[in-house]
């Protein structure tokens, strides 16, 4: 029997999610990938896996599992929520931001999540799913990738790629800023013509809100409409993630990681490449507001980005086993409470 | 005066833009380019994704700068005018029965032909792959004779099945999933244009010439009964 995730309730929405599938866009497949790449990393970081392994995105509320191997350890990184581990009948709290060891029967519940609604579960190893063009990501619009190529379900056995994990120091990481963006930073968009001055300060000048439906594939946003100065439909023409499309009613649909290769509507601007993972947080109800910025300061803002991913490694904080080591905590209370297991010992 | 645009698309990738309107000069221009840009090999460049009208070129900005890549990109579009991109031809069988094709009789009243006919006029021209999108796999063929020209249904249909066939304006597309759609099916073929476990996981790509070979109700069951026997036949590379 391989080491699994047993899902009791995966909780709605989730999906196993890496870093996507770049490479096959002109056959109509999106790259995909964690809406939020950044909170992944983190996650990835504390468990010490490479950055591209495949992880759990959570969406609204938290799965609840049990652990169906020797152990495992796993890192929350994204949205606040309360975690709860139960072994042998002894429930403890465990923090987002940190890797927790587990071990095999333990019950992992994380409730609903508050301050944004994403959030990831990085395992060490990774997940045994079969890669598809080189990835774990689901697509579930396509029907393939990550597990089945399908939202989890209840029942669902989520293979690991490992049996155990040596126990050693857990990692900590406390200073990740995963809120909802109120502003996000963007430059004029390749059919920007289609649109009057007076509209183009509206779009830069205005606040928006995201409505319902927001999903993988984007946003729709309600504000004060866009008018369009040569019609609203285009022939097809190549998106990109944080393009912001206008359609005929004026209202912006910003895509995500997971759009549709084509579309047919003028973008009046597209999000930059390093405020991506920030729109990948917004959800339903938040209220956001665009900044207008160059080609050169998006670059800038990227260079920014990539050396603030390539320093997360570093900026990982070692939490004393003595201190905080969860299998150690609840082998301490069932030994208050006169309950040992000898499955204690052989770990 | 350039007959063309170069279009920064967020600061990691451009689109390269022909023009506003289908026409198979201007795709021809897109998919020569992008073959240009392929075996160009220039550091940096991820992927391109061509459309009816447009390039767009993804890059990896620490690596190629914006300025870079426009400029070497100018440059291949004035020797893309000779390069060759490749195009297999396929016959692709699909069954035009009526039981698969419930917008088959509509299109022959609007176009004044006999259904009969319409099938006749859509499977006798070889169609050109402008491009994939919408869903993986899913070609955009065109051109329809002028006769077969229809508007979009009014009312789109909540689902159709994969494999499905479906003509609008002057274009045929092939659904390779269960979708909801606007065009008017007028038939279904038996082969999997998408298959994850192929290298790209579609079967046609940008470029490709295809004919529909019309078959029949039973050559369609027995087919779609043995999907593993049912490959479409590739007439040339």
């Amino acid at each position: 029997m391989s080491a699994s995730l047993h899902l009791l309730s995966p909780g709605p929405g989730a999906t196993v999610q890496d870093l996507g599938r770049p490479g096959h866009q002109r056959f109509g497949i999106p790259v995909g990938g964690a809406l939020d790449a950044f909170a992944l990393r983190a996650a990835n970081s504390l468990v010490g896996n490479a950055p591209d392994v495949g992880g759990l995105e959570i969406l609204y509320r938290g799965p609840t599992f049990v652990v169906d191997a020797a152990s495992a350890r796993v890192a929350f990184v994204g949205a606040r929520a309360r975690i709860r581990v139960t072994r042998q009948g002894t429930t403890q709290e465990a923090p987002t931001g940190r890797s927790i060891r587990l071990l095999a029967g333990d019950v992992v519940q994380v409730g609903a999540l508050a301050g944004s609604s994403l959030l990831y579960a990085a395992i060490e190893g990774g997940f045994d799913v079969d890669p598809v063009m080189g990835s774990a990501s689901t697509y579930v619009r396509g029907g393939f990738g990550g597990w089945q190529g399908r939202l989890l379900q209840p029942g669902d056995r989520l293979p690991l790629a490992r049996e155990r994990v040596d126990a050693r120091d857990e990692a900590m990481i406390d200073d990740l800023d995963l809120a909802p963006p109120t502003c996000l930073r963007a430059i004029d968009g390749p059919q920007v013509d289609h649109f009057a001055d007076d509209g183009i300060a509206t779009f830069y000048g205005g606040e928006y809100q995201v409505g319902q439906g927001a999903d993988r594939m984007g946003v729709r946003l309600s504000g004060a409409p866009l008018r369009h100065v040569h019609g609203h439909d285009i022939i097809s023409d190549g998106i990109r993630p944080g393009s912001i499309q206008i359609p005929g009613d004026g209202q912006p649909i910003v895509l995500r990681c997971e759009h549709q290769t084509t579309g047919g509507y003028p973008k009046i601007a597209t999000v930059i490449s390093a405020d991506l993972p920030a729109l990948g947080r917004l959800g339903v109800g938040d209220k956001i507001r665009f900044k207008r910025v160059t080609l050169v300061e998006a670059e800038a803002a990227r260079r920014a980005y990539a050396s603030i991913i390539e320093t997360l490694p570093t900026r990982l904080k070692p939490v004393l086993r003595s201190d905080a080591d969860i299998a150690e905590r609840l082998c301490a209370a069932n030994l208050i409470s006169g309950v040992i297991h000898a499955r204690y010992d052989a770990n | 005066m350039l007959d063309y645009r170069i279009l920064p698309a967020g600061d990691a990738a451009v689109v390269v833009d022909f023009g506003d309107r289908i026409e198979r000069a201007l795709n021809n221009r897109v998919l020569a380019l992008a073959q240009a840009v392929a075996e160009d090999h220039l550091e940096g460049v991820v992927e391109t994704v061509p459309t009816f009208r447009s390039l767009m070129i993804c890059y990896e900005p620490a690596t190629l700068g914006y300025a870079k890549l426009v400029d070497r990109v100018q440059k291949l579009i004035v020797e893309a005018s000779d390069v060759a991109y490749p195009s297999r031809l396929w016959r692709l069988p699909v069954c035009y029965d009526l039981s698969l094709a419930p917008d088959l009789v509509e299109v022959a009243e609007r176009t004044g032909l006999s259904p009969a006919e319409v099938v006749a006029r859509h499977s006798a021209i070889t169609h050109h792959v402008y491009m994939l999108g919408f869903l993986p796999g899913q070609p955009y063929l065109g051109d329809l004779p002028e006769e077969l020209v229809v508007p979009r249904r009014a009312t789109p249909r909540g689902k159709v099945a994969a494999g499905s066939v479906g003509v609008a304006m002057a274009m045929t597309c092939v659904f390779p999933r269960e979708t909801p759609c606007g065009l008017n099916i007028i038939g279904r073929t038996p082969v999997a244009l998408w298959d994850p476990r192929r290298p790209n996981g579609s079967l046609v790509e940008p470029g490709d010439k295809v004919i529909f070979d019309p078959i029949s109700l039973e050559a369609f069951e027995a087919a779609a009964k043995h999907p593993a026997r049912c490959d479409p036949s590739l007439v040339s590379a």
